[in-house]
């Protein structure tokens, strides 16, 4: 038994996102977040102190552990944005905007 | 139910009759509820489905043919999404988080309500809902109690395990111990356990002889107890062990969880000394409980209970009515009851917002299920000394990563002595989630009596910079009442 | 049965100003006893944003206190550095106009005529000191003393550095008086405290401790939101305000006024603050407020545009209608003191203000003048009139 089977679930082809920079299949209404699960990783951010890794706690976007950087922009809740086809992850390094210091 | 378009347009404001918080089963029965008596209605949730966590259910896009194997209640959620789907009085808007509310000014038609919410998935957009009355149905989020090792990636909520899988079909692990204390613990546990997953232990801190001092209660909620029940057959069909009185005390691995350490507890909580035992996992799911989210309301001023679990929640009259005029109030926020208590508090402030008499179904409804409510609060209620397994070096606040040592030394040292202070001199609750994840945690340990005073929080929360920089949202729903 | 302790000196109020009170008191050798209604720094000082400014200051006496107070921080860093995330980073006050530029010259010249470092900074030398500043504006000036503080960790240090006894969570019910009316102490709601001296550093409600001596003090309270983003590295170096901020901070107006004051924080966040209104202590949220406050970042620093508000605090300036604080020993009651009024201005002013205090209850002189903080300077016909006209 699987969660699919449990529900009987029938969906679409895959989309495919890229975690950084590797394809990691994502079916169709699957957040960001849970296409990550599904393929094993459970970590996609350090933290901005400890660089801890960290990855989805809470899962419904109250925890803002599952921050990334998703198509270039940073802190983005992966338990909250669907699997688009050709998404691209970043893991994020603490507060993900490295690239504004002065 | 016509479903918002997002495209800012000038078009004359709608003032609803009211706007229901949270598409959970408080906001989902008021809001059909209050249509079936009249009241044009706008439904603002900040998830991209109805449900509400209770209800949550997998994308379309999943194909799912029978959602139900997830779920209790689930003809009830079918019911009530098709009533309010053929509703013309309803305004569904989904996708929209409230960050604040500004109160209106009761009787006075042009001194509306306003709803101030982000919009979208990245929360990109802006919109203001006007109405004449506010129902707060917003739920509840999970309390934590902190120990070493739960920041490790594979460490989940129990609700966040089941939010997943409910959602998008997923398990965190194979091998998941479930911890904390609760009656979302087993119903997570099952869950999991259907969906494929070995539970090698459900770890629950309280005796469960606290329930024996409400037998009444418990002989009025056979419902309750036939849920309770079915949970316990799969879980004890599939050969999954509960252990009262004990704590999952640490959590073992380096980038992700690989074993738990598991304590017996005394009656205070505290773990006994030489009963640890070691279960190998790859995922963890833990909860405490639930507590009321309750800040829109309480920055307006309202007023609260502290819950037998020194949990805060909103005060509400026999008809739902917060303190504050023009603001009801049904379901968790009003104290942790359940999906069958929100749904019969959502009908009753309905019927009190349209100047109704109150149901007598659900009145009775209320009344029983609230003692069951407070008898599961206090038999879960954390133990006094649940803080002597956070050794000094394990962070409590996640988000800042603050350690309990900083915590301690605050409190000790600099004369700390409730929760705000302890924030203020150490950043403990001042990151992304602002507290959701340890407040209660960092309430306990800075001696205040475990988090039953309200923060003040002017955002509910985080709003782009850009969107606050424009000078107002499009009113929404702005696509109706062209004529 | 009541506990009689014999310190020196009570202070009421355990902000910062209070703790620089007990601080100066306990270095100059008096036993201290801090009381607070609330916990430390639980008023104006946890919702403050720690500036230390003479920038925003024109010459008189509140740059007078403000000059000596930037002293007495550098010296405190030295002894708490890090602890209180002190950072002498430097103000930088930009025009938005040619007029304003004017205004801003003129302003700076008289501030220089008294010590306070002002270096003129042109529209291209901007973006040099400030690389994400908008582009366009006519001109500043760079105030190499502005620094700034973490309040909280500012109060409990100092504070707990003067190895005060602290009474938290007790409000002061009255205020003990002997034989010919002097001060003997004060009553809380669980003891009594004897001292033939009494601080006045309850902030926002150092009226009503006044009261509780018969005496009046107009303080009020003047409601200001801060707007802090999410965690970033340092994209702001200094702390960066409009000039137009210089008239906002003496306007009597009931209006609301904002010019933000933007800044970075060694924790992450940038600070956006503060609103200054006068509400009475109105909480309710007025969005327009954060709209003002969040839209006069985006101008300063356009980048800013990118990222989150994470959250937002208000807190209760005090202050009195001239805009000066009450600090010394009140005329009308032997024994009394008063260190309270500061409005946006108490975390940079407490210093020199626990200092003075001190000198006057050792009996030494002063480093300042304190007449014009004298706290019955608003008594009589004239001093109502002009507060009158305030409210």
């Amino acid at each position: 038994m699987d969660p699919l089977d449990l529900v009987g679930a029938e969906p679409g082809p895959a989309r495919t996102v890229l975690f950084d920079g590797r394809p990691v299949p994502a079916l169709p209404g699957q957040t960001l977040a849970a296409a990550l699960w599904a393929d094993g990783v459970l970590a996609w951010r350090t933290t901005r102190g400890g660089g801890r890794p960290r990855g989805a706690f809470c899962g419904i976007g109250q925890c803002f552990d599952c921050l990334a950087t998703v198509n270039g922009r940073p802190n983005q809740r992966l338990c909250l944005l669907p699997a688009e086809h050709g998404d691209t992850v970043t893991t994020q390094e603490g507060h993900g905007h490295a690239d504004l210091e002065v | 139910m016509p479903t918002s378009k997002s495209e800012p347009s000038g078009g004359r404001a709608e003032v609803h009759d009211l706007a229901v918080i949270g598409a959970g089963p408080a906001g989902l029965a008021a809001a059909d509820a209050a249509a079936g008596l009249g009241l044009r209605v706008a439904l603002v949730d900040a998830g991209s489905r109805p449900g509400g966590q209770y209800y949550r259910h997998p994308a379309p896009g999943l194909g799912a043919a029978r959602p139900e194997k997830l779920h209790h209640g689930w003809a009830a959620f079918a019911r009530l999404r098709a009533r309010l789907a053929a509703s013309p009085l309803v305004d569904h808007l989904p996708g929209h988080h409230v960050w604040a509310a500004e109160a209106g000014v009761p009787g006075d038609g042009e001194r509306p309500w306003r709803l101030h919410a982000t919009r979208g998935p990245e929360a990109g957009d802006r919109a203001t809902v006007l109405a004449r009355a506010v129902l707060l149905a917003t739920g509840a989020y999970e309390r934590h109690l902190p120990f070493p090792g739960w920041t490790l990636p594979g460490v989940v909520t129990a609700g966040g395990a089941q939010a997943m899988l409910k959602s998008s079909l997923v398990l965190p692990g194979r091998r998941i111990v479930v911890s904390g204390s609760g009656p979302l613990l087993l119903a997570a546990a099952s869950s999991l356990v259907s969906a494929g997953a070995e539970v090698p232990a459900i770890v629950e801190a309280t005796s469960y002889l606290g329930y024996a001092r409400g037998l009444p209660a418990l002989a009025g909620n056979p419902a309750k107890l036939a849920e309770g029940a079915s949970h316990g057959a799969r879980l004890l069909r599939r050969g999954v062990r509960l252990r009262r009185s004990s704590a999952v005390v640490e959590a073992h691995g380096t980038d992700r969880v690989t074993a738990v350490t598991v304590a017996r507890l005394d009656a205070r909580w505290k773990p006994v000394p030489g009963s640890e035992r070691r279960i190998a996992c790859d995922a963890l799911a833990i909860g405490h409980g639930l507590v009321p989210q309750i800040e829109l309301a309480t920055e307006l001023g309202a007023e609260t209970v502290t819950g037998p679990d020194g949990a805060a929640a909103l005060k509400v009259d026999a008809e739902q009515r917060t303190s504050v005029p023009g603001l009801w109030a049904a379901g968790e926020t009003c104290g942790v009851g359940g999906a069958d208590l929100a749904l019969a508090e959502g009908v009753l402030a309905a019927h009190a917002v349209a100047g109704r008499p109150a149901p007598a179904r659900e009145t009775a409804t209320r009344r029983r299920r609230r003692a069951f409510a407070a008898l599961m609060a206090a038999a879960h209620a954390p133990g006094p000394d649940w803080t002597s397994w956070v050794t000094d070096d394990t962070d409590v606040c996640r988000c800042e990563e603050v350690p309990a040592g900083e915590i301690r030394a605050a409190v000790e040292e600099l004369g700390a002595g409730d929760a705000r202070t302890v924030k203020l001199l150490t950043r403990a609750g001042m990151g992304w989630c602002q507290g959701r994840m340890c407040g209660p945690a960092v309430a306990c340990l800075s001696g205040d009596g475990g988090g039953g005073r309200a923060d003040s929080r002017p955002l509910s929360c985080p709003v782009p910079l850009a969107q606050l920089a424009q000078l107002a949202g499009p009113v929404e729903p702005e696509q109706r009442r062209r004529d | 049965m009541l506990k009689r302790t014999p310190y020196d000196v009570v202070v009421v109020g355990a902000g910062v100003v209070g703790a620089a009170c007990a601080y100066y008191a306990a270095r100059a050798g008096l036993k201290v006893a801090v009381v607070d209604r609330g916990p430390v720094a639980g008023g104006t000082t946890g919702a403050g944003e720690g500036n230390l400014l003479v920038s925003d200051k024109e010459p008189g006496p509140e740059l007078d206190l403000a000059l000596l107070s930037t002293r007495l921080w550098r010296e405190l860093a030295e002894e708490f550095g890090d602890r209180v995330e002190y950072e002498p980073k430097g103000g930088l006050v930009v025009a938005t106009g040619p007029a304003g530029l004017d205004l801003l010259h003129g302003f700076a010249a008289k501030q220089r005529a008294v010590g306070v470092e002002a270096l003129p900074v042109a529209a291209d030398e901007l973006r040099t000191h400030e690389p994400h500043l908008a582009e366009g504006l006519p001109g500043g000036y760079l105030y190499p003393q502005d620094a700034q503080v973490q309040p909280a960790l500012a109060a409990a240090h100092l504070l707990r550095a003067s190895g005060a006894d602290r009474y938290l969570g007790e409000a002061v019910t009255a205020l003990l008086r002997g034989p010919g009316g002097s001060v003997t102490g004060v009553a809380t709601t669980r003891r009594e405290l004897a001292a033939p001296a009494v601080v006045n550093a309850a902030g926002t409600w150092g009226g009503e401790l006044a009261a509780l001596a018969g005496v009046r003090l107009p303080v009020l309270p003047r409601r200001g939101f801060v707007l802090v983003t999410e965690p970033l590295p340092r994209i702001v170096r200094h702390k960066v305000y409009a000039a137009d901020y210089v008239a906002d901070v003496a306007s009597g107006s009931a209006d609301l006024q904002s010019s933000a004051v933007v800044e970075g924080t060694p924790a992450g966040p940038v600070l956006i603050g503060a609103s200054r209104e006068r509400v009475g202590f109105d909480r309710t949220l007025d969005p327009e407020v954060l709209h003002r406050l969040a839209a006069q970042a985006a101008a300063l620093f356009p980048v800013l545009r990118t990222v989150q508000v994470q959250r937002s605090y208000r807190g209760f300036r005090p202050y009195l209608p001239d805009h000066l604080p009450a600090i010394g020993p009140d005329a009308r009651v032997p024994g009394l003191h008063h260190a309270c009024g500061h409005e946006g201005a108490g975390i940079g002013l407490a210093p020199a203000t626990g200092l003075l205090i001190s000198r006057r209850l050792t009996g030494r002189e002063p480093e300042l003048d304190l007449a014009p903080f004298r706290p019955e300077r608003f008594e009589g016909a004239e001093a109502a009139e002009a507060a009158e006209g305030e409210s």
